[in-house]
């Protein structure tokens, strides 16, 4: 009896070091990397202040309530970042701003990864004829610039949050589609699909339990990458006055409205203009970070 | 040679097609209707009938589809709704702008963003390699539209040198064309440095150091002649992006461009337009990919002697 629960718990340890080497490694690589480090930390701060938003000001009143006798006021103790033409906390305006940025970007840059990954699958895993007419309507895709394209389809459907979600997320449809088709077409031929095949494994099982999961790397980091796009495009398109529409607090739609007012209260424009800045920034030193420890050969 | 160039403009008449056809496609399932947009609210249900007779909306999509792209093989965008003028007439007026503005920009960031990438895998571990590195990584990071209202910011509202509003003037296009190809350069500088750390790894430039070629020559002819063709793809493809995201720097200059058109024919649901200035902006992408691999065939050998004779 104690020498079968011996045996359990050393294979246990054994399977425990085993799995770990791999993961550790990454770790160890990533870690190294300073800027990577710099990336992490400072999208964790991003996205805890996102998280906890309403305990660093309220919504309602802050965020959103007028007050017209402090309008245009500079950076003090009371306003951080001063107010806007309405009396309102820049600083809460800015807090809130980062929830609306990181949900709807994280939403769609989600739709993307689900329709391009899907179509990207399809098009390497089954190949022939399909790959063929799911890979050449990406590529008349990719000739249009995505802004263009996520314009033209909030310009035809109209502004609100889901059409702006399902504009930046098609748009970026093709970037997922090639990058899981030819990861897909590297991983196919391995023996281990083979094997699965072997043993009777459909089609859906060997994409998804097998296929996609060893093509987990580039698309992690294609992920961090697109939505660092994706955060940009809710701006620009919310700047245009295509997205989020005031008073909702976006940064985009904060800079179009400060903009009228920026002579003399930059402040106005600066901290959104900031937050925007350091959510890419911060997003972009995560993605090369990931991309060098996840696959080292990539760094040549 | 010209064998080439007519085989790569054949090429690029179905990617245009199926370009043109998506953004008809998306702005036909428009929900508002060009009746309201022509007509006003209050309208009857047969003058509401005529106009949808006049423009060929009562037609099956493929048809409508057709029928446009026959008519711009002619040039003809159709007529806007809103001023009832050709919308020819509009693009016409506003192109010249846009093209300055964006052949400025190219032009800056390619001299800009060459010689400090060559410069940069030149010297890799130097202080000016890193610190244009980091440069770059900021570059990526800033959004076009704050950048310029940072430079507005700086130069007309701080330091009074030059105008808030982009105009085609020297001084006006001074802060549209920084502003639009600020995001551009880091990417263009990136790929020059990585190209010319591949290319002087190459033995030809420890064969060309050894005979005694000079330093300026080596890195000159031998090694950035071969690194540019990667270069040369980025800056074609930065076209495509620089026209998108010149939509947003004539928005932050009041600039009087293609992509204010565009802009203004969203604002008032002028569909033509809207299309007009999408697809001219789409044909222009075509051509320049179109220039991007003409050019290719004369800087690559490899493929001049593809088509040269004896073949």
């Amino acid at each position: 009896m104690e020498e079968t629960k011996k045996i359990i718990t050393r294979k246990e340890i054994l399977k425990q070091f085993k799995k770990k080497t791999q993961f550790q490694e990454i770790l160890t690589r990533f870690l190294r990397n300073r800027l990577a480090i710099v990336g992490i930390v400072m999208f964790a701060i991003i996205l805890l202040i996102a998280i906890f938003a309403p305990l660093l000001a309220d919504y309602q009143t802050e965020a959103l309530g007028m007050n017209p006798s402090e309008r245009l006021q500079g950076p003090s103790m009371a306003h951080w970042f001063g107010t806007d033409e309405m009396g309102r906390d820049v600083f809460a305006r800015v807090v809130h701003g980062a929830r609306t940025s990181l949900s709807i970007g994280f939403i769609a840059t989600l739709f993307s990864l689900l329709i391009g990954g899907a179509l990207g699958a399809i098009a390497g895993y089954v190949g022939g004829w399909l790959d063929e007419v799911i890979m050449r309507v990406m590529d008349v895709m990719l000739c249009l610039p995505e802004m263009l394209l996520a314009i033209a389809i909030v310009a035809a459907f109209g502004t609100s949050t889901t059409n702006m979600v399902i504009a930046i997320g098609i748009s970026r449809v093709p970037r997922f589609a090639r990058i899981v088709r030819s990861s897909v077409l590297t991983v196919r031929g391995m023996e281990y699909v083979e094997a699965a095949r072997a043993i009777g494994a459909n089609s859906f099982t060997i994409v998804t339990r097998h296929v996609l999961m060893n093509c987990l790397a580039p698309i992690i980091v294609q992920i961090s990458l697109i939505f660092a796009s994706a955060i940009l495009a809710i701006s620009s398109l919310s700047f245009l006055g295509l997205g989020i529409q005031p008073p909702a607090p976006e940064w985009g739609n904060m800079l179009a409205t400060g903009r009228q007012y920026m002579r003399g209260n930059s402040h106005l424009v600066l901290a959104p203009g900031l937050a925007i800045f350091f959510s890419i920034f911060s997003l972009n030193l995560l993605g090369d970070g990931l991309r060098d420890a996840l696959d080292p050969r990539l760094k040549q | 040679m010209y064998k080439y160039v007519i085989k790569r403009l054949l090429a690029l008449i179905p990617v245009i097609l199926g370009v043109i056809f998506i953004i008809y496609l998306i702005l036909y399932l428009t929900p508002g209707d060009a009746v309201t947009t022509i007509l006003g609210v209050n309208y009857t249900e047969e003058a509401a009938e005529r106009v949808r007779e006049e423009l060929g909306l009562n037609q099956p999509f493929l048809v409508q589809f057709g029928t446009y792209v026959l008519n711009l093989c002619r040039l003809d965008f159709g007529n806007s709704y809103i001023t009832g003028l050709p919308v020819i007439e509009q693009i016409a007026a506003r192109f010249p702008a846009t093209f300055i503005l964006v052949f400025v920009s190219m032009a800056l960031c390619t001299i800009l963003s060459l010689p400090v990438g060559v410069q940069s895998a030149v010297k890799p571990n130097s202080f000016f390699s890193n610190f244009t590195s980091a440069l770059s990584m900021i570059g990526i990071a800033l959004p076009t539209f704050w950048l310029g209202l940072m430079l507005i910011l700086w130069f007309s509202v701080g330091l009074g040198w030059l105008p808030s509003t982009g105009s085609l003037s020297v001084k006006g296009l001074i802060l549209p064309s920084i502003t639009l190809c600020a995001s551009f350069m880091a990417g263009t500088m990136r790929t020059t440095r990585s190209s010319m750390l591949e290319a002087l790894n190459q033995d030809y430039i420890r064969t060309a150091k050894a005979k005694g070629v000079a330093h300026k020559d080596v890195i000159n002819k031998h090694a950035l002649k071969n690194a540019l063709l990667p270069v040369i793809t980025v800056i074609g493809m930065n076209v495509g992006s620089q026209l998108g995201g010149s939509v947003l720097t004539e928005t932050v200059f009041a600039f009087p461009g293609l992509g204010r058109l565009l802009m203004d024919g969203i604002n008032t649901r002028d569909t033509p337009t809207v299309l007009g200035a999408l697809v001219v902006m789409a044909l222009c992408i075509g051509l320049c990919n179109l220039l991007v691999d003409i050019i290719f065939a004369f800087v690559d050998p490899r493929i001049k002697s593809q088509y040269s004779k004896g073949r």
